[in-house]
């Protein structure tokens, strides 16, 4: 990508979520579930007397992708950032029951979440518990669950496990992936453990480069709605069943990622031991130069065939 | 309540449990059934290594005692909150291990959970809450965040929250708000054994606590919103 293309391209860092669910699929087929003229807000903010979203949040519906015809929820990061509530998760969770009654190509998950909405904190956190359990049927039935991360709280909290649960996550370089946020080990274990206001340390240790590297995310791309459809179109039809085979080989992987970084401080560290001679220069590469340099550096098993996880 | 002395009084047959840092695995017999015992104690904060630990637990059953029953005891102040836990992707070793839990249930073991110590967070998100049914024992703390971290992160007063906490069972912490959400089955008191063999043949079902939560009174959108969608492909 050039700079004018860069500068054309159709960020999905900077739109809302509704742009995101539009510019993912084909053009004037989404149609909206329980959309803002329906009302169904939070009730629980209502009580604390915070502002309530029409959508409380999250925009969920049906619509076509290449053709074929998908589910889809988008997340949205400016209210309450991102973060799941009760109504909120319920919107997902029925959206991935539907799944199993009308039958769809694939379910697609744009997620933008701190995770747990503090406010609704129980109801929150059994809320993600429902929709990891709905997502499991939906696997089981073999509809594959496309996680696509690239926003600006990035995925954190129960979600950032949930995320990891589904067949594929797509991320780009700015989205961040990781179970407790900065600010959460920060306040944990102090700015010596960990400086939430590092942005460079931040993106290094949780950002879409990283994950992709040791292969917690299956695609990285340009921050490009186009790029994001592109790849949803690619793997829309590519379940990854789980099985005992699958999660054995997930097992030994993750075992052996103990054994060979388990010792590192930093992903420095780590980039360095996958054998990557320009590691220092990983952060500031773009996308196209990034995949380049670091090709022959991805463990070879599974990059063609798509098993669950494992580079 | 220890670990030792809940297994005691829930498997007058006998068991026997390995300790591997703060996790435990082994077997016990209950009513001439043998259940497989896996999960953390003292208040284990669950990182990358017990994450595995714990997977590798639920592998070994699958893999070496078909149909076995499996019951989680949960003991765990959450997710491990360290750099070096994320560098790692702590959430795809936690994922990996709900992973496995949902493995066990498809290939037909039956999956309970015990909180018997505390319960919090990501900790219980990947362990109990993966369970089918999920109890604890009266003494148990379950939370999300306290109501003075809650204070501090959404500026509410904690006046308030003490107040709202009376009416609401979304806010606090405690046992009590999460039966009333559907999250906890049930309060194990009295004979543990007889608890937990009736709760062994119960059917392994899908996914109820909203409508659970719905019928206590303490979350009734949940059931509601979620029906709501998958039902709107009828009236489209």
């Amino acid at each position: 990508m050039n700079l004018a293309e860069w500068r054309e391209r159709d960020s999905l860092y900077e739109a809302s979520a509704r742009r995101r669910v539009l510019g993912l699929l084909d053009q004037h087929s989404f149609q909206e579930i329980l959309g803002p003229a329906e009302r169904i807000t939070s009730p629980h903010l209502e009580q604390l007397g915070f502002p309530v979203s029409f959508d409380d949040g999250v925009v969920i519906g049906s619509g076509l992708l290449n053709g074929k015809k998908v589910l889809i929820a988008a997340q949205e990061s400016g209210f309450m950032g991102g973060a799941v509530g009760e109504v909120h998760g319920a919107k997902i969770t029925g959206l991935l029951q539907l799944a199993l009654i009308s039958p769809v190509t694939a379910v697609l998950l744009v997620l933008d979440t701190g995770g747990v909405r503090l406010h609704e904190a129980n109801a929150g956190l059994v809320a993600i518990s429902e929709i990891l359990h709905a997502a499991f049927r939906v696997r089981e039935a073999g509809i594959p669950i496309l996680v696509l991360i690239g926003g600006s709280n990035g995925c954190y909290g129960g979600m950032g496990i949930f995320a990891r649960c589904c067949d594929y996550v797509i991320m780009s370089e700015e989205g961040r992936l990781s179970v407790a946020g900065p600010e959460v080990i920060e306040t944990a274990g102090g700015v010596e453990e960990f400086d939430s206001r590092d942005r460079a340390l931040v993106w290094r240790t949780m950002g879409g480069k990283h994950r992709y590297l040791l292969g917690d995310a299956d695609r990285l791309v340009v921050d490009d709605i186009q790029a994001f459809r592109a790849v949803a179109i690619e793997v829309m039809q590519k379940p990854k069943p789980l099985s005992l085979e699958s999660i054995l080989r997930e097992h030994q992987c993750l075992g052996e990622r103990l054994v060979a970084y388990g010792e590192c401080k930093d992903a420095f560290d780590i980039w360095k031991k996958l054998g990557i001679p320009e590691f220092g220069a990983i952060p500031l590469m773009d996308n196209d130069s990034f995949h380049a340099i670091v090709k022959p550096y991805l463990p070879k098993e599974g990059t063609e065939e798509e098993t669950e996880h494992d580079r | 309540m220890t670990v030792d002395h809940t297994l005691d009084k829930l498997f007058s047959g006998g068991y026997h449990i390995k300790k591997d840092g703060l996790v435990i695995s082994g077997f016990g017999v209950c009513h001439g059934q043998t259940v497989a015992i896996i999960g953390t104690i003292d208040h284990a904060a669950i990182g990358i290594e017990s994450a595995f630990t714990l997977a590798a637990a639920v592998l070994e059953v699958i893999q070496h005692f078909p149909q076995r029953p499996i019951l989680l005891m949960v003991d765990t102040q959450g997710q491990r909150l360290t750099q070096r836990d994320e560098l790692l992707a702590n959430n795809s070793y936690l994922a990996h291990l709900a992973k496995c839990l949902e493995l066990a249930h498809h290939r037909g073991h039956r999956v309970v959970s015990l909180v018997y110590g505390e319960a919090v967070s990501g900790g219980f998100f990947a362990t109990g809450m993966m369970a089918e049914r999920a109890y604890a024992l009266p003494d148990a703390q379950i939370r999300v965040m306290a109501l003075q971290a809650m204070t501090r992160v959404t500026k509410i007063p904690l006046e308030q929250l003490d107040e709202l906490c009376k009416t609401s069972a979304i806010f606090g912490p405690g046992i009590t708000n999460f039966v009333r959400l559907g999250i906890i089955e049930d309060v194990w008191q009295g004979d543990l054994g007889n608890c937990l063999d009736r709760a062994l043949r119960l059917p392994a079902d899908y996914d109820n606590r909203a409508e659970l939560g719905c019928e206590r009174g303490g979350r009734e959108w949940a059931a509601k919103v979620a029906f709501r969608v998958r039902t709107s492909a009828e009236k489209a």
